[in-house]
């Protein structure tokens, strides 16, 4: 075999190993860091909400200054911190789940992570260029338009097309290795959970973000080329923007929560030690909540009195998503009856989420009904409803899926009365925290207020949920204490499955070899690596002799593009500022160039290397 | 991925599916297809949306002249053709009809755009801006982004040619790489097609 | 294996039944764009002549244009083969998820003004 091709691998750098790095594995952790780090900031800006909201005519900030908070919050908290987060979990486990040695696409990996890494940036650094947009994450004209906003939303338009783009593009990679990526045996109905709902996600986000594309560049061209899209005077309307963002918005939830929902469906079984219940209902559930989230955008919208027929109409497709998310309750609860549960933090983290997000449930159903709703919308209530799905059933999602995988990415567990602690305060802190605004928003106090007048019975219940809210900052600093001192502390993990669980994942050496698997497994059931515990001898068939091994070779390219997008996206809001410098029109074309240069340079082949059979062998000794 | 490829036996009867990446290739296409669908049908909403909303400016009845959109419609439709011809040839192993079928998809996309340069030029003169009304931000948005697409599409195809012109012949590496651009490009012609007949023919007709 | 993959092929590995299958192939595809272009033209001049009714040219147009829209998928495109189980699939979601959206947009913009 060609032997020319065998590119002896040069030590390189650890930052440029990382800047360049196209394994799946490396790319979560960078994903998972990056997500960390814009939740923490997102975190940071949520109390500083709380702080001003604590006491009525508090004069801690600026009504402008809120808007700008309160606009990035939201903002970073869903496209910028559990997104990459979900991307980073998922970027670890399917592959190795569905026995792959790589992505279908290494390269538009690692590419899809620059890329919303570079938007995210542009979207943070408006903060330097007079202030972050103020208009809400939804950003509804006429407030977020050329003629009422600030350059921040400028920042907004751009920094979200930009990190929008690499969503998209990592979630088309994220199908392709679903579906084609599989080891032998392993058919779509015996995926793991979490690589059905990894897969339904991305197809969510195929055809959710195209819309939002769209949409943004409508608010783009309004903004900096003047189109007149919204503007009722010139034959625009106002509404088409409320259209497009929910018809993305809702959509948008569900990719979010899905992939939670994957996470809870594969630790509840392994702390469980019972094979998940009603596997195939947990399958078509998912496909028929993905499918119907398409079609009940106008539930945000009630209010708008686009007529009593059309809110009818969606109401009642609201009203039926909850029969496919209550049969996944219900099996999440059958799983458990009956089970050897064994409560680790991982364990309580899923545990806890079905409670939790049953209320938001109920929440959910209670808003969809259009008369009430205009009782209920633009309240606290509303606020209370999706912090209970997104902090209560997502937050709690990715912390069951970080303990539970910690120990397979970084080769040791973290530490469990360290883990506890957190657990309890942050959930204690989140029902304090919003468990009341249910109450607020019903005795009438609105969102995105910067301020309220006392004695309206307000007062209180502000200020047990400011308290509640840093009860929840402080168990994300137990976390981190808990990561860093795990990183110390914690014995080493050598064996293979820690846990005693069922997937794939655990059948792989710790830490896991580049190439994942020397041998590409033979998969026989679901639970495929329980199935062999038990039935087999404990170690999974190989589908395939030893040979050498066919590894991608990292880049350079996918950074320079994200960078070259970022400059052209920086370009383009320098468009509109007063006193720009540089001409515009230097900076747009530069970023086009670095970004098509790129892409013509990737043109060239590049077939990646082979790691000799000899090595793999050597490896295989090593760790095994 | 195919662990030997034997030269010698001759190219696979579908070489742009023959190996692993090619199929990856080959249905990452399709879902970013997909999802460009939807995309557009945000953008023909905008426009039906938006289309009578002209405030006094020029109407499409007004502006629109059947007989360049006809022709830019048989350039087109064309250059799908030659890109059709170049990938069948591509699966007889016959490099240089392949090469010779896309340039002229090339040619014949550079004549599209030329096209719809000067229609651009010839509406902004009858006075219908960007700015004039929402029928004409939507409908050049519209028909801009699909020119866009076009642009994309041959910068795409120059590059392959430009890399393999001398390249003797199909491999396996680069049949996948001309079937995706060709799909691309056949998916810019369908796209075409709504356009031709919601924004021109559906406006000048009346509805 | 990796340089095998930049190397021409001396010849083709298509069967006598493959080649046939090709031209027959070919064939069909001459003949649909054939078609096509016939569409086209037609619902140009349906539009183009004062003799049709608006009443009915709109709704032939819109047709015509579906039909042709099926031949690029079905045809050019391939979406009719057998190995396209999955692009057939993420296509057709696409349809069905964007008609909901334009039918929206259509209606509540276009032609009642909400
Ligand atoms: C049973 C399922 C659900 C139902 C029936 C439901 C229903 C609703 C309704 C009717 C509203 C509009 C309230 C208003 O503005 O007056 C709403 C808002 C919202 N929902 Fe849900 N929902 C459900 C699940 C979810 C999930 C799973 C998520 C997130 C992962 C979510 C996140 C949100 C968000 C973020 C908003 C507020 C958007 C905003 O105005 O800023 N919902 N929900
Ligand atoms: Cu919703």
């Amino acid at each position: 075999m060609a032997t020319a091709t065998m590119t002896a691998k040069k030590e390189k750098s650890v930052l440029w190993d990382w800047l360049t790095t196209v394994d799946h594995k490396k790319l979560a952790i960078l994903y998972l860091v990056a997500g960390t780090l814009f939740f923490v900031k997102a975190g940071v800006m949520a109390l500083f909400i709380r702080i001003q909201l604590m006491i009525p005519e508090n004069d801690f900030m600026t009504g402008q200054v809120f808007n700008e908070l309160i606009t990035m919050h939201g903002t970073i908290m869903l496209f910028l911190a559990v997104t990459p987060l979900i991307f980073g979990f998922m970027n670890f486990a399917i592959p190795l789940q569905i026995g792959a040695r790589d992505v279908a696409f290494p390269f538009i990996n690692a590419l899809g992570f620059w890329i919303f890494f570079f938007g995210g940036l542009l979207l943070s650094v408006s903060w330097f260029f007079g202030g972050a947009p103020d208009a809400g994450w939804t950003a509804y004209v006429p407030l977020s338009t050329r003629e009422f906003a600030g350059s921040g939303m400028d920042f907004y338009a751009l920094g979200l097309q930009v990190s929008g783009f690499g969503t998209l593009i990592s979630a088309i990679n994220f199908i392709v290795t679903i579906i084609n990526m599989r080891a032998p045996g392993m058919t779509m109905m015996r995926m793991p959970l979490f690589c059905w709902t990894g897969l339904v996600t991305s197809i969510l986000i195929v055809f959710a973000f195209t819309p939002l594309a769209a949409g943004l560049a409508l608010l783009m061209l309004d903004r900096i080329f003047s189109g007149q899209f919204f503007l009722p005077d010139m034959g625009g309307n106002a509404i088409l923007w409320a259209h497009i963002f929910w018809i993305f918005g809702h959509p948008e939830v569900y990719i979010l929560v899905l992939p939670a929902f994957g996470i809870i469906s594969e630790v509840v079984p392994a702390f469980s030690h019972k094979r998940l219940f009603g596997y195939t209902a947990m399958v078509f559930a998912t496909i028929v909540i993905a499918f119907l989230s398409f079609m009940v955008w106008v539930h945000h919208m009630f209010t708008i009195g686009i007529g009593p027929i059309t809110n009818s109409v969606f109401a009642l497709a609201t009203m039926t998503i909850a029969v496919p998310t209550g049969i996944k309750i219900f099996n999440w609860l059958f799983t458990m009856w009956g089970g050897k549960l064994v409560f680790n933090t991982a364990m309580l983290c899923a545990a806890s989420f079905v409670p939790t997000f049953v209320l938001g449930g109920i929440t959910g159903v209670m808003l969809s009904m259009a008369p009430v709703d205009y009782l209920y919308h633009d309240t606290y209530f509303v606020v209370a409803h999706f912090h209970y799905i997104i902090v209560g059933g997502i937050v709690f999602g990715l912390l069951a899926g970080l303990y539970y995988w910690y120990p397979k990415m970084f080769g040791h567990k973290l530490n469990e009365t360290l883990g506890k602690i957190m657990f309890w305060s942050l959930y204690i802190g989140f029902h304090l925290t919003f468990f009341i605004q249910h109450i607020l928003g019903l005795i009438g106090m609105q969102r995105r207020v910067y301020t309220y007048l006392g004695g309206q019975g307000f007062d209180m219940m502000n200020l047990v949920s400011s308290i509640g809210s840093f009860v929840m900052g402080a168990a994300i600093v137990v976390l981190v204490i808990n990561i860093v001192y795990s990183a110390y502390t914690s014995e080493r993990i050598t064996v293979r499955d820690p846990w005693d669980a069922r997937t794939l994942e655990w059948s792989t050496p710790t830490p896991i070899p580049e190439y994942n698997f020397a041998q590409t497994p033979q998969v026989r059931s679901l639970d495929p690596w329980f199935y062999e515990k038990v039935h087999g001898d404990g170690t999974m068939k190989p589908a395939e002799p030893m040979g050498d091994i066919h590894m991608p070779n990292g880049s350079i390219l996918p950074f320079m593009i994200g960078l070259g997008l970022f400059i052209w996206g920086f370009g383009m809001i320098m468009l509109n500022m007063d006193n720009p410098i540089i001409p515009p029109a230097i900076v747009i074309g530069v970023g086009f160039v670095i970004t098509f240069g790129m892409m013509v340079l990737h043109s060239k082949e590049d077939h990646g290397y082979h790691i000799p059979v000899d090595e793999v062998k050597k490896i295989e000794k090593g760790v095994g | 991925m195919a662990d030997h490829i034997d030269v010698a036996q001759g190219l696979p009867a579908n070489p742009e599916k023959a190996t692993l990446e090619g199929k990856n290739k080959f249905l990452g296409m399709w879902v970013f297809l997909g999802g460009e669908t939807v995309m557009f049908a945000t953008f023909f909403g905008t426009f039906l949306g938006l289309r009578k909303g002209t405030v006094g400016g020029p109407t499409a009845e007004d502006l629109f002249s059947l007989p360049l959109v006809f022709i830019m419609t048989m350039i087109l439709l064309t250059s799908s053709l030659t890109s059709v011809l170049g990938i069948l040839a591509m699966k007889r192993n016959n490099f240089k009809t392949l090469r010779t079928c896309m340039l002229l998809t090339v040619l014949l996309g550079f004549g599209f755009v030329g096209f719809e340069v000067y229609e651009f030029y010839h509406y902004y003169h009858e006075g219908l801006g960007y700015t004039t009304s929402a029928f004409a931000s939507s409908f050049y948005t519209l028909v801009g982004l699909h020119g866009c697409h076009v642009l994309f599409g041959l910068g795409w195809i120059i590059t392959l040619l430009a890399r393999y012109w001398n390249a003797g012949g199909v491999t396996l590496a680069n049949a996948p790489k001309f079937y995706s651009a060709s799909l691309y490009w056949h998916f810019i012609d369908v796209v075409w097609v709504f356009i031709f007949t919601v924004v021109y023919l559906l406006s000048v007709g009346g509805a | 294996m990796s340089d095998e993959m930049s190397k021409p092929f001396p010849k083709s590995a298509m069967t006598e039944d493959e080649r046939y299958e090709l031209k027959r192939e070919t064939r069909i595809q001459v003949i649909s764009f054939a078609f096509m272009i016939g569409l086209t033209i037609m619902s140009f001049l349906s539009v183009s002549t004062e003799t049709i009714v608006t009443g009915f040219a709109i709704p032939f147009i819109l047709l015509l244009g579906a039909v042709q829209f099926f031949l690029q998928l079905f045809y050019f495109m391939h979406l009719k083969d057998k190995d396209h189980g999955w692009p057939n699939t993420f296509f057709t979601t696409g349809l069905v998820l964007m008609t909901p959206m334009l039918i929206a947009l259509i209606l509540l913009l276009g032609v009642t003004k909400w």
